[in-house]
């Protein structure tokens, strides 16, 4: 395995390389993937049938909540990069770890909301609007769950293996991943629960 | 319903258990056979853990022309029905079987299988890679395919098949008009095989971008790998459209959710909206490969370069992104008003344009040649004329107004095989036999080849050309009959004439392969074709690492420069060249898919909830397991390159 | 060489017995509608025919000027990167074509979609809903409804309200016109005339099961007044169409034709008016339709930015 000192480790071979650039074009099917669920959503918003509308389960405090803890999970793994980069193994893991309670934080206001929803009569077969909003929201949680089961994993293995190209190359494609996480649901935010809340 | 009811087939017939007990007596035999022959340690470690691009191309091929069979038995079944009126050869229910898993194997399963097949072997090679990017997601992507086309085959057997159409339109497809599990088969069917084609898409963006041998710049790539890379970038924004769709449909099916109902806020018509937004440019991940290839073989026995290479690429991204911009042709009778369709029937016919600078540009690399008429060539005339006639019905379909008589009849059933069978399964014959020397090391008998040529040509022209007809006098397609009175019975008539022509011609293929494997003369040299790119620059059997030494290309037609300028290819000395590990990962991660979806088309979630956490219990242990690959000695690549061509 | 032949052979075969048979029903227009849509057919053949001719006649010169066998042994093929000038005169034509296929469709569509001009009387409105697998017929101002066959006067507009108590079927006379879906959720509009009297086949189109096959109506055009005596026949003979008897039609299967007094509109109404719910109205229908085309563009974008 041939390695360039020149660039950092995560990018120093030929295979790391091609790993974060298969991951990029991986992260532009997911656009397709959540802009799918953006038309889906926006097709079926309306066409709440019998059910509750949007305006009439959505609640602005836990959603904040949510946006803030994913905001700081997202800036918190910029710094574990950053640390990353320094060579700084402790410090990365560290926000690496905060990182993930942050999600797992998220996750727990977002299952809090999903309970509301669905005793205010809003369940998955409740109606288009609500079989999609659950979609939406739940591909989206989904994802946060993969990726805390994932970020464990990397922790460990950097606490095993210390800061190698290997581990730094799946380090850094992670937040990609986590950033691009944060990106769908700043979209999330705007276009579901603001529009749905005005 | 009880348990056990579920997995009966729903209606059962003398043909489906006999094609039971075929089935079974086809798996013991295989089971039987490796055993006795003690070759079950050779196919696992050979072929099964295999991660080399090439011997995933060949399993890739031998899965697709087992789905052609599939598929052709399939259609050979429904031309016998519909060749005479009040035909009761087979039942309106059996009827829709068919021709919904004839669509389905036949696009998803078939002509996806041989556009990976082809895409496998030949970019690696023609890039001067040794293998693609991810090697071992190549496999997964392999055995994601194999395991979905199971899944899907097996709806035959056990508890039905699909019967709601390829395009699987709501609210039929739904469990108020689809009781049987069939649906459910197809939707976890393409989810799994359509997992594996993203992946496929990935990887290959990632290796025709990042592993191009030194000097190859875009625009020095064979057009071939051109093709190929505009086709992954269309496959990695349309799969997950249908991911999306399949879900849904999943959800309303099993979950009882209400995407695609008609109460409830459901909307049918958002599915038709979201299959067509993936199935348009799905067709075109199917036709590019096949352009690319057509300019491959069409330079290489014109014995010219390709004709204005840079429309060819310009002409292939604009169709790459006018097919997302054209799904509602599909449905322009959905009621959406004039102004739409009038929107949506331009920018159609636009494709027009590019698809005739294409043609063009094939006439005009003829001209001033030096044409030989080999078997792959043969295949790449013959789509010229009858892929013009299939295009320009298309630009009739695409206006809207006429396309109000169109739609839904045998105009368009005519229409589309007449652009797919030239345009796809024709492209992959030709590729076929031509990089069949360099994938088995013998070539294939051009006298049969051209038998089965005259007979596939000309059947195509007479199974399809007759639908026209029968279509413009009001015959809807999917009628799994009709009454005398309505006339069609002498067009059905031809056409399954024709499809019998198709038959033979296909026999005359598989008959081929045998008759070749048995006679065809060994030690051909590495290039029997005198073609003119990389791949040829390989000794002929490839080795597992493809290039001793990593070839530099100065030119677009490296390999033809090298031959007939004195270009150096090969500059660098040998180097011991580090390959990656055969792995078992991928073929028991797919198993695992096969169970899910299997368990999940039955709803038995123990075993849905089992096999999920297995499949990311395999993942994590891939991620844990250290394997850095292996590296081959420079001695063992001078051994290997004696009797090779080149060097 | 061979394959053009055969070709040839097979066309001239294909239209001889085309010049002997019945002519087909979608270019044997008796309305309006069809009449503009097989003109339109004409037209694209006409042209697409050119385009087919010529293709075919460079590729026949080519492939037998330039073979293998007729050249010198010797003969190296040039090396022609291509040329700028012919590329672009290969591009403009077919734009050349396009735009012309273009205006005929816009002017046409419009005009099918409308309802036909140089009628004096107001359309007929005519509700024709499907259901496995069957067309029920209402005709709310006649307050009649037929099973599977139509009555419709000639030398007067026909506006066909489309639905669906089942799968999306599509309502096709193809004789009269193109079709157009009837589907559970929305209430789609065709307007159709019938020129000539006559008896003319109409069907589903659209895949709908089992059935499908023999989901077919007939359609009776008739001069306005066999129309009136017809509507004052039903009305004095035919059963009352009860809300229990409506319910057996709904059944999967196959019924003759039938007829009653009475529409299921009354009891049964068609979707823009209780398909949502207490919550929308018949404009929001409407608007959920383009929104959905609208959204389907966006992310259309959204995949290409990328």
């Amino acid at each position: 395995m041939k390695i360039d000192q020149t660039l950092p480790l995560e990018y120093s071979t030929e295979q790391n390389r091609l790993n974060i650039l298969g991951f990029w074009i991986f992260l532009g099917a997911e656009i397709a993937l959540f802009g799918t669920l953006f038309a889906s959503y926006f097709t079926l918003v309306n066409r709440t049938g019998s059910g509750p509308t949007a305006a009439e389960i959505f609640e602005i405090m836990p959603v904040i909540i949510e946006t803030v803890l994913l905001l700081i999970s997202s800036f918190t793994i910029g710094l574990g990069i950053h640390a990353m980069r320094l060579g700084r193994k402790r410090a990365m893991l560290i926000f690496f770890g905060s990182t993930l309670l942050l999600g797992l934080s998220f996750l727990a206001v977002e299952i809090y909301d999903f309970i509301v929803y669905i005793h205010e009569g809003a369940t998955l077969q409740t109606s288009g609007f609500t079989a999609i909003l659950f979609t939406l929201l739940g591909t989206h949680g989904a994802h946060i769950i993969f990726g805390l089961f994932w970020g464990l994993l990397i922790m460990y293995q950097i606490i095993k293996n210390g800061l190698t190209p290997e581990t730094t190359n799946k380090a850094f494609i992670f937040s990609l991943y986590w950033h691009f996480l944060d990106v769908i649901w700043i979209f999330i935010f705007s276009f579901v629960f603001l529009k749905g809340m005005m | 319903m009880n348990f056990f009811d579920r997995f009966a087939v729903p209606n059962p017939s003398i043909t489906i258990y006999a094609s039971m007990i075929a089935i079974a007596l086809t798996v013991i035999a295989i089971i039987a056979g490796l055993t006795y022959f003690k070759k079950w340690q050779y196919v696992w470690s050979e072929w099964l853990t295999t991660v080399d691009h090439k011997r995933i191309g060949i399993m890739y091929l031998i899965s697709a022309l087992i789905m052609l069979f599939r598929g052709g038995a399939d259609a050979i079944m429904m031309r016998a029905q519909t060749a005479v009126p009040d035909n009761t050869l087979l039942g309106a229910k059996e009827y829709n079987e068919i021709f919904t898993t004839h669509g389905v194997v036949m696009i998803i399963f078939m002509a996806m299988a041989f556009i990976m097949a082809l895409m496998n072997f030949a970019i690696p090679l023609q890039i001067g890679a040794r293998d693609v990017a991810f090697p071992r997601l190549n496999a997964l992507s392999y055995w994601l395919y194999f395991f979905g086309a199971m899944l899907f085959n097996i709806s035959f057997v056990i508890g039905g098949s699909p019967d709601s159409g390829w395009s699987s339109y709501f609210p039929l497809a739904g469990t108020d008009f689809s009781q049987s599990v069939g649906t459910n088969y197809y939707m976890l069917a393409l989810q799994i095989s359509g997992l594996g084609t993203l992946l496929t898409g990935i990887n290959f963006i990632t290796t025709i971008l990042k592993m191009r041998a030194p000097g190859m710049t875009l625009m020095k790539m064979p057009m071939f790998v051109w093709s190929a890379l505009v086709t992954n970038f269309i496959i990695v924004f349309a799969f997950p459209v249908l991911t999306v769709a399949l879900a849904m449909g999943t959800m309303d099916r099993l979950f009882g959710t209400n995407f695609f109902t008609t109460e409830n806020g459901g909307m049918d018509m958002l599915w038709a909206n979201l299959f067509w937004v993936w199935g348009h440019p799905e067709v075109y991940i199917l036709i590019l490969p096949a352009f690319g290839i057509y300019s491959e073989i069409i330079s290489t026995f014109a014995r010219r370069n390709l004709y204005g290479y840079k429309s060819m690429v310009i002409s292939m991204v604009a169709i790459s992104l006018l097919s997302f911009l054209v799904w509602v042709h599909h449905f322009f009778t959905m009621g959406q008003g004039a102004l739409v369709n009038s929107i949506f029937s331009v920018t159609t016919m636009v494709i027009a344009v590019p698809t005739g600078i294409k043609i063009f540009n094939w006439l005009f690399t003829l001209r001033k040649g030096k044409i030989e008429f080999t078997v792959p060539m043969l295949y790449t005339l013959g789509f010229i004329p009858i892929f013009t006639i299939g295009g320009v019905t298309g630009v009739m379909l695409a206006m809207a107004s006429a396309d109000y008589q169109y739609h839904n009849t045998m105009f368009l059933v005519a229409h589309f095989h007449l652009v797919i069978i030239p345009g796809v399964v024709f492209a992959m014959i030709a590729g076929l036999t031509y990089w069949w020397p360099k994938m088995f090391g013998f070539m294939l008998n051009e006298r049969i080849g051209k038998w089965a040529f005259w007979f596939i040509a000309i059947g195509v022209c007479v199974t399809f050309f007759p639908m026209f007809i029968s279509g413009l006098n009001g015959q809807a397609r999917r009628m799994y009959t009709y009454s005398e009175s309505t006339g069609f019975g002498i067009w059905n008539m031809i056409s399954f004439v024709g499809a019998l022509g198709l038959l033979v011609g296909f026999i005359l293929i598989v008959y081929n392969i045998y008759y070749s494997t048995r006679y065809s003369p060994r030690n051909i040299p590495g290039d029997p074709w005198d073609a003119r790119s990389l791949e040829w620059a390989t000794p002929t059997p490839v080795p597992e690492y493809n290039f001793a030494v990593i070839p530099h290309v100065d030119s677009s037609e490296a390999f033809w420069d090298y031959k007939k300028k004195g270009y150096q290819l090969f500059r660098d000395p040998v180097q011991s060249i580090h390959m990656p590990n055969n792995s078992g990962l991928p073929i028991i991660i797919g198993a695992g898919f096969f169970v899910w979806g299997f368990a999940f088309v039955f709803g038995i979630w123990p075993v849905v909830i089992l096999s999920t956490l297995f499949i990311f219990g395999c993942l994590a242990y891939r991620s844990l397991e250290k394997d850095h690959g292996h590296y081959i000695p420079v001695s063992d690549i001078e051994i290997d390159e004696q009797g090779g061509s080149v060097q | 060489m061979n394959l053009r032949r055969i070709m040839m052979v097979l066309i001239f075969a294909c239209t001889t017995i085309l010049a002997g048979c019945q002519p087909l029903k979608v270019l044997d227009p008796k309305g309006p509608q069809a009449r503009t849509t097989a003109n339109v057919i004409w037209i694209s053949i006409g042209t697409m025919a050119v385009v087919v001719l010529v293709v075919i006649a460079m590729f026949a010169y080519l492939i037998i000027k330039y073979r293998a066998s007729k050249q010198e042994e010797d003969y190296e093929p040039p090396h022609i990167e291509g040329s700028l000038k012919l590329e672009l005169i290969w591009t403009a034509i077919p734009v050349v074509i396009v735009a012309f296929l273009s205006v005929v469709t816009i002017i046409s569509t419009f005009k099918v979609e409308d309802v036909p001009e140089g009628y004096s009387k107001e359309p007929l409105v005519i509700y024709a809903s499907s259901s496995n697998w069957k067309w029920h017929f209402s005709y709310p101002n006649e307050d009649i409804e037929t099973v599977n066959y139509l009555y419709i006067p000639t030398d007067r507009p026909v506006q066909f309200k489309l639905y669906s108590y089942g799968p999306i079927s599509s309502f096709w006379i193809p004789q009269l016109g193109g079709q157009k879906y009837a589907m559970a959720d929305m209430v789609n509009t065709l307007n159709l005339a019938a020129d000539v009297p006559g008896e003319y086949s109409g069907r589903n189109a659209n895949f709908t099961g089992e059935g499908f096959a023999e989901q077919t109506f007939s359609v009776n055009a008739v001069s306005p007044q066999e129309y009136t005596d017809w509507v004052e026949e039903v009305k004095t003979t035919a059963d009352v169409l009860t809300k229990e008897k409506f319910g057996e039609l709904l059944q999967p299967g196959h019924l003759g034709q039938s007829t009653f007094k009475g529409t299921h509109l009354t009891f049964s109404p068609p979707p823009e008016n209780h398909q949502m719910g207490e919550k929308s109205t018949e404009k929001m229908d409407t608007d959920m339709n383009e929104m959905n085309m609208g959204d389907m563009e966006d992310m259309d974008h959204s995949n290409m930015s990328q």
